[in-house]
C-alpha cells in the first residue's frame, strides 16, 4: 500500500503574535487532495495557523514544512501555489472586480481566461466592471473566493470563507470546494458553520488555546513527506 | 513573466489606481504649487534672489511632495489586506519594487512638468539648456523614488510611519537633492561642461539606492 503524500507538515509549533502565544503547540498533518475542517472557538488560532501555512507569519519555532517547502528557510518559496481566502478581499477598492482578479491572476502567469471562469462560477459576472470599493460584504467574500481560484492553487486555505454569504452564496461555496476535492487540490478551512463543513471535509482538526487536540491512535493515515 | 513583464504590471496597477483616485492631480500638484507660491511670497522682495535660488526651492519642493507620493502609495497597500495579497501574489518582490518605483516616478515626472512652468513664471527664471534639465530631472527622479519606495516599505507596518518617513528619508535623499540642484543651477546658466559631474553623483546614487532597494524590499515587505 503506498503511503499518501503530506501536503502540510506541522510539528511543535509555537508562534507569538505580539508577545502573545498564538500557536502554542501545533501538530499537523495533512495529505495532497484532503479536504480537512479545522475547527475551535475564537481566538483558538485558527486564523494563524492558516497564515503560517501560506507564510506569512515569519516568526515561529518547530517545523513548518508545505507543498515539500520547509518554511523555516524560506517562507516565500511555496507561495506560487498557494491562495488563502483572507477575512480581507486583499482588493484593491479603486480597481473593478475583473481588473484586480486580473492582476492576481498576472500575477502568477495564469492566462486571465482562469479568472474569467472563477467569476461566473462565483455568480460574479454580472458586477465584473464594478469598482471593488462599491461591493457589500458579502459580494467581497465571494470575489475573495473568486481570486483564490482564479490562481489555480495547489493548496487552498480558507478562513471563515461562509461570513457574510447568503444562502445562494453558501451552496456555490460547496460547489466550489467539492470541486476543488475532485480536482485533487488540498483544502485547509476554518469554520464556525461546523455541520456544514463536516458535510464537506474529510475529516476535522480542534484548535484549542493555540493548540492541536490530540488525535487518537488509528484514527488517521499516516503520511509521507515529499522532497524538499 | 520576466522581471521587466512583473515590474510593468505592478506599476500600471498602481498608476491605474491613481488615474481613478486622481490624488496626483487633486492634492500632490495643487500642494506643489501651493509651496512654490509661498516661497515666492516670502522672497518676493527681491526678484533676483528668487530667480538664484529658484533651483533649490524646485527640488526641495519635490522632496516634499514625495513624502506625500509614498504615503499614497503605501496607503493603498494597507487596505483591504492588500499588503498580504501582494505578498502572496507570486511577484518577486524586486519586480514590486521597480513597479512602485516606477509609478512614484511617473507622478513625480507629472508635479515636475507643472511646477517648472510654475517656477519659470513665478520666479522669473529663463532657461538655457533644456535637456540638461531634463536629463538631470530624469536621473533625479528616479533616485528619489527609488529612495521613497524603499523608506516607504520600511515603515509600512509601523503606526508611526507619515512621522517616521521623512525623518529617515530627508537626509538619505540628500546627495540627490545637492546634486539635482546644482545639475539645474547650472542647466539654467547654460555652463553645461560643469554640470557632468553633479549628472554623475545623480546616476551613482540612483544605481546605489535602485540595487539596495532591489536586494532588500522582499525582506523588508515580509515585515511590513
Amino acid at each position: 500500500m503506498s503511503l499518501p503524500v503530506s501536503s502540510v507538515s506541522l510539528r511543535s509549533v509555537v508562534c507569538l503574535i505580539d508577545r502573545f502565544p498564538a500557536l502554542t503547540d501545533v501538530n499537523l498533518e495533512v495529505s495532497e487532495g484532503e479536504v480537512v475542517l479545522l475547527s475551535g472557538g475564537n481566538g483558538a488560532g485558527k486564523t494563524t495557523l492558516l497564515r503560517l501555512i501560506a507564510g506569512l507569519v515569519p516568526a515561529f519555532s518547530g517545523e513548518v514544512i508545505v507543498l515539500g517547502k520547509n518554511l523555516r528557510i524560506n517562507c516565500r518559496a511555496h507561495r506560487d501555489e498557494v491562495a488563502l481566502v483572507a477575512h480581507e478581499t486583499g482588493c484593491y477598492d479603486e480597481l473593478t472586480v475583473r481588473e484586480n482578479l486580473y492582476f492576481f491572476t498576472r500575477s502568477r502567469s495564469q492566462p486571465t481566461s482562469v479568472a474569467d471562469d472563477a467569476l461566473d462560477q462565483l455568480g460574479l459576472g454580472r458586477l465584473a466592471d464594478t469598482l471593488h470599493g462599491k461591493l457589500s460584504a458579502g459580494q467581497r467574500r465571494r470575489l475573495s473566493i473568486a481570486k483564490a481560484l482564479a490562481v489555480s492553487p495547489r493548496l487552498l486555505l480558507l478562513d471563515e470563507p461562509h461570513a457574510g454569504l447568503d444562502a445562494d452564496g453558501r451552496e456555490i461555496l460547496d460547489e466550489v470546494l467539492r470541486d476543488a476535492a475532485a480536482k485533487g487540490r488540498t483544502v485547509i478551512l476554518a469554520s464556525h458553520e461546523i455541520d456544514r463543513s463536516r458535510a464537506l471535509a474529510d475529516r476535522e482538526i480542534e484548535l484549542q488555546s493555540g493548540k492541536t487536540l490530540p488525535v487518537p491512535a488509528g484514527e488517521t493515515e499516516p503520511v509521507k513527506p515529499v522532497e524538499a | 513573466m520576466n522581471l521587466i513583464q512583473e515590474a510593468s504590471l505592478m506599476a500600471g496597477k498602481d498608476l491605474r489606481i491613481e488615474a481613478r483616485s486622481r490624488v496626483t492631480i487633486r492634492q500632490i500638484i495643487p500642494f506643489g504649487l501651493i509651496t512654490l507660491v509661498l516661497f515666492a511670497f516670502a522672497l518676493d522682495p527681491d526678484r533676483g534672489i528668487l530667480a538664484r535660488v529658484a533651483p533649490g526651492l524646485f527640488w526641495i519642493t519635490i522632496l516634499l511632495a514625495l513624502l506625500l507620493a509614498i504615503s499614497r502609495a503605501y496607503s493603498i497597500e494597507s487596505a483591504n489586506g492588500a499588503s498580504d495579497a501582494l505578498r502572496l501574489s507570486g511577484l518577486d518582490p524586486s519586480a514590486i519594487f521597480l513597479g512602485k518605483a516606477a509609478a512614484i516616478a511617473v507622478e513625480l515626472a507629472l508635479l515636475e512638468v507643472v511646477l517648472t512652468v510654475g517656477v519659470i513664471v513665478l520666479f522669473n527664471v529663463s532657461v538655457a539648456s533644456v535637456g540638461f534639465l531634463i536629463l538631470a530631472a530624469l536621473v533625479a527622479t528616479i533616485g528619489l523614488a527609488s529612495i521613497g519606495t524603499l523608506y516607504g516599505v520600511l515603515a509600512s507596518g509601523l503606526r508611526v510611519r507619515e512621522t517616521l518617513v521623512p525623518v529617515l528619508l530627508l537626509p538619505v535623499a540628500a546627495p540627490i537633492l545637492l546634486g539635482a540642484t546644482r545639475a539645474w543651477e547650472i542647466g539654467i546658466d547654460g555652463s553645461i561642461s560643469d554640470g557632468w559631474p553633479w549628472i554623475g553623483i545623480l546616476f551613482v546614487s540612483t544605481l546605489l539606492f535602485t540595487a539596495i532597494g532591489m536586494l532588500s524590499f522582499g525582506s523588508l515587505l515580509e515585515e511590513s
